[in-house]
């Protein structure tokens, strides 16, 4: 039947491109290399390792950045679906573009602007100047980490929950109204709750690169902000301990996991155990 | 809709084939950094020799390390540091250069051969070199530079970069204790790490090839840099200094080598030696602005670049400064520490 | 009214927001010196210089033709595969979308290494060089995964007895999938498609692991260039690129008005 056939492609890709590989991290996270012999023993060590202040703290520093980095995206970008997918159909497609063509511009080009415009005397500081109101300081900090963030991140959040906002049958609103509910009612108790799927796909596509990414603080946080991101770039590439490194992105694979599916939990109980 | 499909589905397999190459003739496959020569160099030389080129680049000496080391691509000409080519030497990466196949070798500097992260230059030619210090805005600074601890002076907080680099910033630091930079001492080792978290809180940031702007916009009084990365901005503004610290500091190469699975060892030879060639390592220079170790360039440049410490330093001034060598397996000691300093708060 | 006003006071500061930077790099691809910070005079020797360096032209080709070829195969896939997914029955289903996750979740550094260990692998198996096959199949890889993020919420949205409901009435399945789950999923493909494009055109660090043989992409160029500084001749052409686009954008939306007036005009 076309519904079975229709996943075996991609399911025999996924085993090869995607598992295969997995399998081979998760085989150097629990290796190291014996210092006397030189030779590869099975060991927890990698884990071990990871179990201590300065990486748990790093950890925990990158949860909160890329948790707040997500909210931030929900909040700003929530309303722009909204308003986007009220628009004229004409315009919407022209819209959906205009939200995405910054992104095909490459990053590390729109992260050097950035910086100009967030530095010291960079635009928004001079703009901040003349109107005299006290400079801040949007660079080498957290907040510009995660400013780079939503920068970056924002259409990909924008974009699902418009998808879906899109399709919310016209109808059901007016019934709604009709039946007495007033305009912030009809948007919690409807449009909000059938928007889930797509909030759900926003926030996956935003927070689990947000996690991962070490260029936006590498670029916007001076180094000084270690982030996962910066310690697994480390350890693959400048310190070459591939077994390390490979037990930080398990230990990461495994977080972001299992923070997903408690997320998909409400997915699950759309229309019933709403908490609003 | 179907019939547009079917279009962009034949456009794309086009695309697709065409981008197939045929290996009938030679190809070299060089590997360099971004930027890192000037561009019709290549050019020139598929015209002269006939040698077409597949040109590929890399951020960094780890990231080129890691693609060799796998064994994934087939290199040809690579372009490693001096510890990276001791390193690659030692790990059987390289393929052993025969300089009788390299005439323009006579072109390089007496100073520039035989150099001990390369004895007899059994694998490497070298092509640029320079030294690490720092460049500062003399409108923002008004004493005079000429030691590491202006870098830990309170009075510059907030307005100083540091090099987004282990080695880098371990050097300074160890060089400001007046240490080796090639220590293998962990004591010292220690009380380096100690000394660059000490200095962390006036640290604007750890910065790449980004602080040149930020020394440009202003937003930074100083940063550790290359000499080579200082020199155009040094040649664009009047206000902009280098100066090379009395502790000492880093001397750097950068060479031309050869990978160990290479296809085209014959080739690779000739590419080398074009790039040693006076004129065209005389391009390279002016397009860079790297010192370059070709002597007989040197002869035929702008008398004024002879002047600058950034590019031709006054001997007396190195004598404290080393030029890395590998640390084999003490590394560690060097990771885990640098690991420490990035950390803590 | 004024609720109109406040939604395009909105939208306009978002566009402000992710247009300023944009504005700023194309600004300084007419700067007359080297530098991407200060600037000092107008020039447009980095468009001329640009024309000569075949390096770059060479890495836009690439980038291109990687980022349209892997869409378009990572969409194909990506629609049938949600579908196929999305009825599959619990268990199975709750690991495949895991497995699906992997890619997006995953450090580049971590995806880019693992495939390049593959390669390697295969490539002492087969023979297979590293190179646009090899690049290929990395860029498909982790674009499939974002197009069925996005088809997954339209299939969650969808009556659910749609597909039963028209295969009772005599429907073929491939007829209902092409003419039923498809327009209902549609938003859904286009916006994978663009999410999908958008992460090709961008990558690096897979790119960089598992390219070869001189196959090289726009994003490989200017992060190599994280030693020297980036050249603004990156500026112009993506300040070209920038301009093409939007031009395109424009031309195809006024086209679209066109023949929706049309048919309005045919309706009356």
């Amino acid at each position: 039947m076309l519904k079975k056939w229709s996943s075996r492609p991609y399911v025999l890709w996924s085993i090869i491109f995607i598992v295969v590989p997995l399998v081979m991290i998760i085989g150097y996270s629990i290796t190291i290399k014996d210092p006397i012999t030189g030779k590869l023993v099975l060991s927890l060590e990698n884990f071990n390792r990871f179990l201590s202040p300065i990486f748990i703290r790093v950890f925990i520093d990158s949860i909160i950045l890329a948790m707040a980095s997500t909210i931030l995206c929900l909040i700003i970008g929530f309303p722009v679906a909204l308003v986007l997918s009220s628009m004229k159909k004409s315009n919407q497609n022209f819209f959906l573009f205009l939200l995405i063509v910054p992104m095909w511009m490459n990053f590390l080009l729109r992260t050097y602007a950035l910086r100009l415009i967030l530095g010291n005397n960079g635009l928004i500081n001079k703009f901040l100047t003349v109107i005299n109101f006290p400079n801040i300081q949007l660079l080498y900090n957290e907040l510009a980490i995660m400013i780079g963030m939503v920068y970056n991140f924002l259409p990909f959040m924008i974009l699902p929950i418009y998808t879906v906002l899109v399709k919310i049958d016209p109808l059901l609103l007016d019934a709604a109204r009709d039946l007495g509910a007033d305009n912030r009612r009809v948007f919690t108790k409807v449009i909000l709750p059938l928007s889930f799927p797509g909030v759900i796909a926003g926030i996956t596509m935003v927070f689990m690169p947000a996690m991962s990414s070490f260029v936006i603080p590498s670029l916007l946080g001076g180094n000084k902000i270690n982030l996962i991101g910066n310690i697994i770039e480390e350890q693959f590439v400048r310190m070459g301990n591939w077994h390390f490194g490979s037990a930080v992105s398990i230990i990461l694979i495994l977080f972001i996991l299992l923070s997903m599916g408690v997320m998909n939990r409400y997915d699950q109980q759309e229309g019933e155990n709403i908490i609003w | 809709m179907k019939r547009k499909l079917v279009f962009v589905l034949l456009f794309s397999i086009i695309l697709v084939l065409s981008g197939c190459s045929n290996d009938e003739k030679v190809v070299l496959n060089v590997f360099n950094w971004g930027d890192y020569i000037e561009p019709s160099v290549l050019e020139s030389f598929t015209e002269e020799t006939g040698i077409e080129v597949n040109y590929e680049t890399y951020p960094s000496n780890e990231d080129m390390y890691l693609k060799i080391k796998s064994g994934g691509t087939q290199y040809d000409v690579i372009f490693p540091s001096d510890y990276m080519l001791e390193k690659m030497a030692k790990e059987d990466l390289l393929e052993k250069i025969d300089l009788t196949k390299i005439p323009n070798f006579e072109h390089i500097g007496e100073d520039f051969k035989n150099p001990k992260y390369d004895l007899n230059n059994d694998y490497s030619v070298p092509y640029t070199w320079g030294t690490v210090g720092i460049m500062y805005n003399t409108e923002m600074v008004d004493e005079t530079v000429d030691s590491w601890d202006i870098l830990w002076d309170e009075k510059y907080a907030g307005q100083i970069l540091m090099y987004d680099s282990q080695r880098d910033s371990m050097m300074v630091a160890l060089k400001k204790l007046g240490y080796s930079m090639n220590t293998k001492n962990i004591d010292e080792l220690n009380e380096a790490r100690d000394l660059l978290i000490e200095q962390k809180p006036i640290v604007l940031a750890y910065a790449g090839d980004d602080g040149k702007g930020m020394i440009e916009q202003g937003e930074a009084a100083m940063f550790v840099t290359y000499s080579g990365d200082a020199m155009e901005i040094i040649d664009s503004y009047d206000h902009i200094e280098y100066a090379l610290p009395k502790e000492g500091t880093n001397i750097w190469y950068d060479c031309l080598a050869i990978p160990k699975n290479s296809e085209n060892i014959e080739a690779a030879h000739e590419f080398i030696n074009y790039m040693s060639r006076p004129d065209i390592a005389l391009k390279n220079f002016e397009y860079l602005l790297y010192s370059t170790a070709n002597v007989t360039a040197l002869e035929s440049i702008d008398k004024a670049y002879l002047e600058m410490d950034a590019i031709n330093p006054d001997i007396s001034k190195l004598d404290n400064s080393e030029v890395f060598r590998d640390p084999g397996t003490f590394i560690e000691e060097f990771n885990r520490v640098w690991t420490e300093v990035k950390a803590a708060n | 009214m004024v609720k109109k006003m406040i939604k395009n006071i909105y939208l306009g500061l978002i566009l402000i927001f992710l247009y300023s930077p944009i504005i700023v790099l194309m600004v300084f691809s007419f700067n007359n010196s080297k530098s991407t910070s200060v600037w000092s005079g107008f020039t447009i020797q980095w468009y001329i210089e640009l024309f000569k360096d075949r390096m770059i032209m060479k890495s836009l080709y690439y980038t291109l033709t990687i980022a349209i070829t892997s869409t378009i195969i990572s969409t194909l896939v990506g629609v049938i595969s949600a579908f196929g997914i999305f009825y599959m029955g619990s268990f199975k289903k709750k690991i495949m979308l895991n497995i699906n996750n992997l890619p997006v979740l995953n450090p580049d550094i971590v995806t880019g290494v693992a495939m390049m260990s593959l390669f390697v692998f295969l490539k002492n198996l087969t023979g297979l060089r590293f190179g646009f096959i090899t690049l290929l199949i990395a860029h498909i890889t982790f674009s499939i995964p974002f197009v069925i993020l996005s088809i997954l919420p339209k299939l969650k949205q969808m009556p659910k007895d749609i597909w039963d409901a028209a295969i009772d009435l005599g429907a073929k399945p491939t007829v209902a999938f092409i003419k039923v789950i498809l327009p209902e999923i549609k938003p859904g493909i286009i916006t994978g498609a663009l999410i999908a494009f958008t992460m090709s055109i961008d990558d690096f660090v897979i790119s960089y692991f598992t390219t070869g043989s001189g196959v090289t992409n726009l994003s490989i160029t200017i992060f190599s260039m994280a030693r020297r500084g980036i050249n603004p001749k990156i500026n112009a052409l993506s300040t070209l690129m920038f301009i093409t686009i939007m031009l395109l954008i424009i031309f195809i939306n006024k086209r679209q008005k066109r023949e929706s007036l049309k048919i309005m005009e045919v309706e009356k």
